[in-house]
């Protein structure tokens, strides 16, 4: 029971550490939907009322990292890692964090093979 | 003939008060094209006290704008369509290099939409009128509509001033001041579209700005001053604003996106005649806006005894699409709306190919010779079955997910097999079939043998997640503003309790 459901970036570390001393804690949840809704959004924990059914897929920086129930039953076979792209540029229109610096999270995501399925780590 | 691009100001300000303002922190950031990757101009990066002054604009402002006249109103509003109108290439070239879609589009859809939202609203509240029942010999009910005040809106990059009019024309008309937040995509062509307006609107009945969401949009959405929010974009945010909403217990609207169902029933073959070609271009366009439709007839249920002839004339039609120039009319494709949306478009289509979808046609971002740093990906279709995550999440980009069905049971089964509910399709010379499946399925607005027609006078919003509240008719005018009870007792009898 070892195979983690959800990885960061070392990029992408570096952006939460960042997140964290001009935020406090942090909490990710994957969006859906439009415009942006492929991509985590990362609030302050305080401001994000977690839904109550949601999934914990995972903690990465020691950030935890939710998705809506619904959404799992689709993300149930893809490990999940989370990438930062530099958008100086243009940004969408979420309230994510990193949007403010200047760069925007990705979920990045590959089917999980037989062994590591068999081997996930239990929800919690 | 191909557009060419104007130059631009190098920078733009925001617009509070009817001023172009600077942001306090001084601070700007690039816009970039998604048409030739190049920098457009630069916007505003702006923060909590320039959120304040807009919001304080727009509270002057509403001090007289809540006492101006239906008459006043509508007025203003067949000026500003008029003004848009008197501008219209403009502004369509200033949207195709700011979201990059093609202009042909702009030209024939997003502008001219935009004015006409802004008469429609100009119209219905000259035609419209309160309630009054008398409830008995000496007791008169009225129901009376009042603005709200300031609202906030925050809005997308996919459809950078069409979702503003949507968002703006009943807010005035209701009676409110707005203070909007585009897209930091997507900010300039509206900035361009307040410069043709700024001569016929009231200073601070309309306040743009500009920045990245994070800060500002908490700060906009949780202001004690803002009486309602409106926002179009992803679900979490669209959560998050709802949570906001509750600290000053004010209404949200939401419009958080779909995965569409375009379903096509064997009739539609049963002859090689003018509805069959349209309901090939009813497939096709999942292109439009190069997919970047919150509506996007993204998943295509076909039944499977028409698949391989139907399939054969769409890729036909699918591959005469040109995506090289973006500003020239005849180009029917544009470009994605930034790199980073490129890259999410080109991280489904991996997943589609992991997952064991048929690519066929596309898959692959498209080189453009023309404009080799544009963010451009090639029209692209996949088969495979509704539980696969193409089929599942919006992609926002031009890629198409189909599957086949034997029976209608089995696609409205499909069709419905979603958690979103916002846009849908169905396509048949079957008046019976049309009807079930219209009723059946689970969404805010179903195509009866056409696709992405917008028209103001036929409402839009969302079932199940893609959102609450509705855009476009008149019935929105009701979610910008109050009703008031006004009970009068003509009667000079005491009730005689005490």
């Amino acid at each position: 029971m070892s195979t983690q459901r959800v990885s960061v970036t070392d990029a992408a570390a570096d952006v939460i550490e960042l997140l964290k001393k001009e935020n406090g804690e942090l909490v990710f949840n994957q969006s859906g939907g439009c415009c942006d809704g492929t991509a985590p959004m990362c609030y302050p924990k305080s401001d994000f009322y977690v839904p109550s059914r949601n999934i914990k897929l995972g903690v990465i920086c020691g950030v935890e990292f939710f998705i809506d129930k619904d959404q799992f039953e689709y993300f149930k076979h893809s490990h999940i890692t989370i990438d930062v792209k530099e958008e100086k540029g243009a940004f969408g229109n979420s309230f994510s964090l990193e949007i403010d610096l200047g760069y925007q999270f990705l979920t990045k995501s590959r089917i999980f093979t037989d062994e590591e399925y068999t081997n996930l780590v239990e929800l919690t | 003939m191909a557009y060419t691009k104007p130059q631009y100001k190098e920078q733009f300000e925001n617009f509070i008060g009817g001023e172009w303002v600077a942001p306090l922190s001084g601070e700007y950031f690039d816009n970039i094209s998604p048409v030739d990757g190049e920098v457009l101009t630069r916007i505003p990066r702006s923060n909590e006290a320039d959120v304040d002054a807009a919001v304080a604009a727009g509270m002057k402002a509403f001090e007289t704008f809540k006492y101006s006249s239906v008459i006043e109103r509508s007025t203003m509003l067949n000026n500003i369509a008029d003004a848009i109108e008197a501008k219209l290439e403009d502004i369509a070239v200033a949207e195709t290099l700011d979201n990059g879609k093609t202009v042909r589009e702009t030209l024939a859809a997003d502008v001219p939409l935009v004015v006409d939202h802004f008469r429609y609203f100009a119209s219905v509240i000259r035609g419209e009128s309160g309630d009054v029942s008398d409830l008995d010999t000496n007791t008169i009910s009225q129901e009376v509509h009042e603005p709200l005040g300031v609202v906030a809106q925050i809005i997308p990059w996919n459809f950078p001033l069409l979702m503003a009019a949507w968002k703006i024309a009943p807010a005035l008309a209701a009676g409110n001041a707005v203070v909007m937040k585009p897209a930091s995509a997507t900010p300039m062509s509206i900035l361009i579209m307040m410069e043709a307006i700024q001569e016929v609107l009231p200073k601070g009945l309309v306040n743009i700005i500009n920045g990245a969401g994070g800060k500002i949009g908490k700060h906009l959405s949780t202001h004690p001053d803002i009486k309602k929010v409106g926002f179009t974009g992803e679900t979490t945010t669209g959560q998050l604003i709802m949570q906001y909403a509750t600290e000053n217990i004010i209404p949200s609207t939401l419009e958080l996106g779909g995965k569409s169902p375009n379903i096509f029933m064997e009739s539609i073959m049963d002859k090689d005649d003018e509805f069959f070609d349209k309901a090939i271009e009813g497939l096709v366009l999942f292109a439009f806006n190069s997919g970047e439709v919150c509506t996007c007839p993204s998943r295509a249920l076909i039944q499977e005894s028409i698949y391989e002839p139907f399939m054969k004339r769409c890729l036909e039609r699918i591959e005469a699409i040109s995506q090289e120039n973006p500003l020239d009319p005849a180009n029917k494709m544009g470009a994605q709306c930034s790199s980073t949306q490129k890259e999410k478009i080109l991280e489904y289509i991996k997943i589609g190919k992991e997952e064991g979808a048929e690519c066929l046609i596309g898959g692959e971002a498209y080189e453009n010779e023309k404009y080799p740093n544009g963010f451009y990906i090639k029209p692209t279709i996949f088969k495979g079955h509704n539980k696969m995550r193409i089929f599942q999440e919006e992609i926002f980009g031009p890629v198409l997910a189909v599957t086949t069905f034997k029976t209608e049971e089995e696609a409205l089964e499909i069709a419905n097999d979603t958690i979103y509910g916002l846009g849908s399709g169905i396509w048949s010379r079957d008046a019976h079939q049309l009807h079930k499946f219209s009723r059946g399925i689970e969404a805010g607005r179903v195509w009866v043998n056409c696709y992405h027609l917008y028209p103001s006078h036929a409402s839009f919003g969302g079932y199940k997640k893609s959102g609450i509240g509705r855009e476009t008719h008149m019935m929105m005018l009701n979610s910008y503003r109050h009703t008031k009870n006004i009970l009068t007792s003509y009667s000079k009898d005491a009730l005689g309790f005490f």
